[in-house]
């Protein structure tokens, strides 16, 4: 069918995409233009946009990481930028592992037929389902008190002198440590949806390259990877969203300096009194990073939501 | 000789990372918390030092009101999160499956609200219900109307309201997607009959819909019972215990009750429930394939 035949629709039918479109980017919207107001006319109800557009919201809430002194603000209480880089930091690392990880188990779990495929194939598909708060206990537990390496031996002063955290050096409070989960938290899911790219690579391609003389491993980064790329693109934006907005996990995980921005964000709107500018200019920076990969990559998006479920 | 080993050991050696991350970082940690809940256990404590109480944890949670209501809320929650998201999600996708120009634009701006942090969504919606400041409000006001006190008295529907504005996507892209892989001979078929569009839709759309229909809602409803940050930075489960739904209550249990024992027990029972739904899905996948299976076999017999 030729791109310029669009059916002819009914003005009613417009009238309702507007209104969707309304209701799903509205919040949105009110969002972003409330990041831009003074409380005052935030609370005074000058609805609308009928005000004078300011950044110090922003401002305020990155005042830890600006090169210049801030005139409204004597003292800089609300460690934003800090707490953004950790989530950059924690964020990409856990994706990229978990991507590389996770196409090597998938790669195997298609192509080959070894001892103990079907046990893990379904452990995958059962540790899928568990939720971020079942893992809070014992992450907890283990995170502060297992896995440790003690404070004397080389090792111990190694890792704290590389990746910081307490003086017994637990995988708590550290960045390792809340990649680490996030990384095993996503892995079953990043398995589950390369399976199904993976699955569509046709196998003579790769079996020409190994009648060529490649290694496995040659065929698997030379052949199947660039073949997949879209699956990856998919994969890399879900772990990564997961990873950048989670919650509850980091703020188990965390010390004071490897706090998280969702954290931060918690913690701000549990006060007595919320300063909506500041809080909204926060949300809008944690929303954007999403916000960005989904314009740039929606297809990505929705071939990967719908690779699993619709294929069954 | 040496060569074969390798192939051999290859599939190992693709696996061997994944399952070293996931034994460690989270099959270890389940078995650790099913010991865990046999424990009387507050955080000061390494396991080591605790003591086993038996089914002490499960029991105590058994016949507490307040894990009772809190399992209750989370029930309603996910089933009336789910079935309404389910119907206004198909029923859009079924309106809106059309040859249109600018559908790519119309799905990237629905899937926004599922991309962006649920606590940030958490933070846009207690804005908006906000009693004075609030969207809502001051609308309702503004023609005239009595505001109402949505995180207040209304709070499980405000969450339920969030939640669906949400999600609600999620379905719509996944039944538009199998909308668009139906058989064309059939509708075609159908059209040529006679049927009506209600007819259509009901006899011949939804039911060559529903495996997929039925997978997108197990998987949904195993992501309403994950639920946690939205209702954290809305109403904090209250007001009282109105919308602690059960991944909050493990929360809270474990960092403000500081009893790490009790979490872990209603940790499991989650686990549980979980569990099986995910052996529902799974078994409902089994069975589809089989059928399939079955009926391609016969219609080979056939030719």
């Amino acid at each position: 069918m030729a791109k310029s035949d669009y059916d002819r629709q009914n003005p009613a039918f417009y009238a309702l995409l507007a209104v969707l479109i309304f209701m799903s980017v509205g919040p949105i919207a009110l969002m972003f233009i409330n990041s831009f107001k003074l409380d005052v006319d935030i609370i005074s109800g000058t609805s609308g946009l009928l005000f004078l557009p300011t950044i110090q919201n922003y401002e305020t809430a990155l005042c830890d990481i600006l090169p210049y002194e801030l005139d409204h603000l004597d003292f800089c209480s609300l460690k934003f930028g800090g707490a953004f880089i950790n989530s950059l930091i924690i964020a990409l690392i856990s994706t990229i592992l978990t991507l590389v990880i996770g196409c090597m188990a998938a790669y195997a779990l298609v192509r080959f037929r070894f001892m103990g495929r079907d046990a893990a194939s379904l452990t995958t598909l059962m540790v899928r389902m568990v939720p971020p708060a079942v893992l809070l206990v014992p992450v907890f537990g283990l995170w502060n008190n297992e896995f440790c390496i003690d404070k004397a031996t080389l090792v111990g002063g190694f890792i704290r002198d590389t990746f910081g955290g307490r003086g017994d050096v637990c995988l708590a409070g550290t960045h390792s440590g809340i990649i680490l989960i996030y990384i095993a938290m996503n892995l079953p899911f990043v398995i589950w949806i390369l399976q199904s790219f993976i699955v569509q690579v046709p196998y003579s391609l790769e079996e020409a390259a190994r009648v060529d003389g490649a290694t496995p491993f040659q065929v698997f980064f030379k052949v199947v990877l660039p073949l997949i790329k879209p699956g990856l693109a998919a994969a890399a934006i879900f772990t990564f969203r997961i990873a950048w907005n989670e919650y509850l996990l980091a703020s188990a995980l965390s010390d004071r300096n490897t706090k998280t921005v969702p954290i931060l964000i918690v913690n701000n709107m549990s006060e007595f009194n919320v300063e909506w500018g500041v809080i909204m200019a926060t949300g809008m920076l944690l929303a954007i990073p999403p916000i960005i990969f989904t314009l740039l990559a929606s297809r990505q998006i929705i071939t990967g939501m719908t690779a699993g479920a619709v294929k069954g | 000789m040496q060569r074969a080993t390798l192939n051999r050991m290859t599939p190992y050696a693709f696996m061997a990372p994944a399952a070293i991350v996931m034994v460690i970082a989270l099959l270890y940690p389940l078995l650790y918390m099913v010991w865990g809940s046999f424990r009387d256990w507050n955080p000061a404590q390494t396991i080591g030092e605790t003591e086993f109480v038996g089914f002490k944890n499960y029991v105590t949670l058994f016949y507490d009101p307040a894990f009772r209501e809190s399992l209750s809320v989370t029930l309603r929650f996910a089933v009336i999160v789910v079935g309404v998201e389910m119907v206004i999600g198909v029923g859009l996708a079924l309106l809106l499956d059309r040859n249109i120009r600018g559908m790519s634009v119309l799905r990237t701006l629905f899937i926004l609200p599922m991309m962006i942090a649920p606590v940030v969504v958490g933070l846009m919606w207690r804005y908006m219900y906000h009693p004075t400041v609030g969207t809502f409000n001051r609308f309702l006001k503004s023609i005239g109307l009595e505001g109402v006190d949505w995180l207040g008295q209304n709070a499980l529907m405000s969450v339920i309201i969030a939640d669906i504005w949400q999600w609600t996507p999620f379905i719509f892209i996944l039944a538009l997607a199998a909308l668009q892989s139906l058989p064309r001979s059939a509708l075609e078929a159908a059209r040529i009959d006679g049927a009506t569009p209600w007819q259509q839709i009901w006899h011949i759309k939804i039911p060559l819909m529903m495996p997929v229909l039925i997978v997108t809602c197990l998987l949904r409803l195993i992501d309403a019972f994950k639920v946690l940050e939205v209702i954290l930075v809305m109403t904090e489960g209250g007001p009282g215990l109105s919308t602690e739904i059960l991944a909050l209550r493990i929360s809270r249990t474990a960092t403000e009750f500081r009893e790490l024992g009790v979490a872990a027990a209603m940790s499991n029972y989650l686990l549980m429930l979980l569990l099986i739904l995910t052996a529902l899905m799974f078994a409902y996948t089994k069975i589809q394939e089989a059928r399939e299976a079955r009926l391609r076999t016969a219609a080979e017999e056939d030719l």
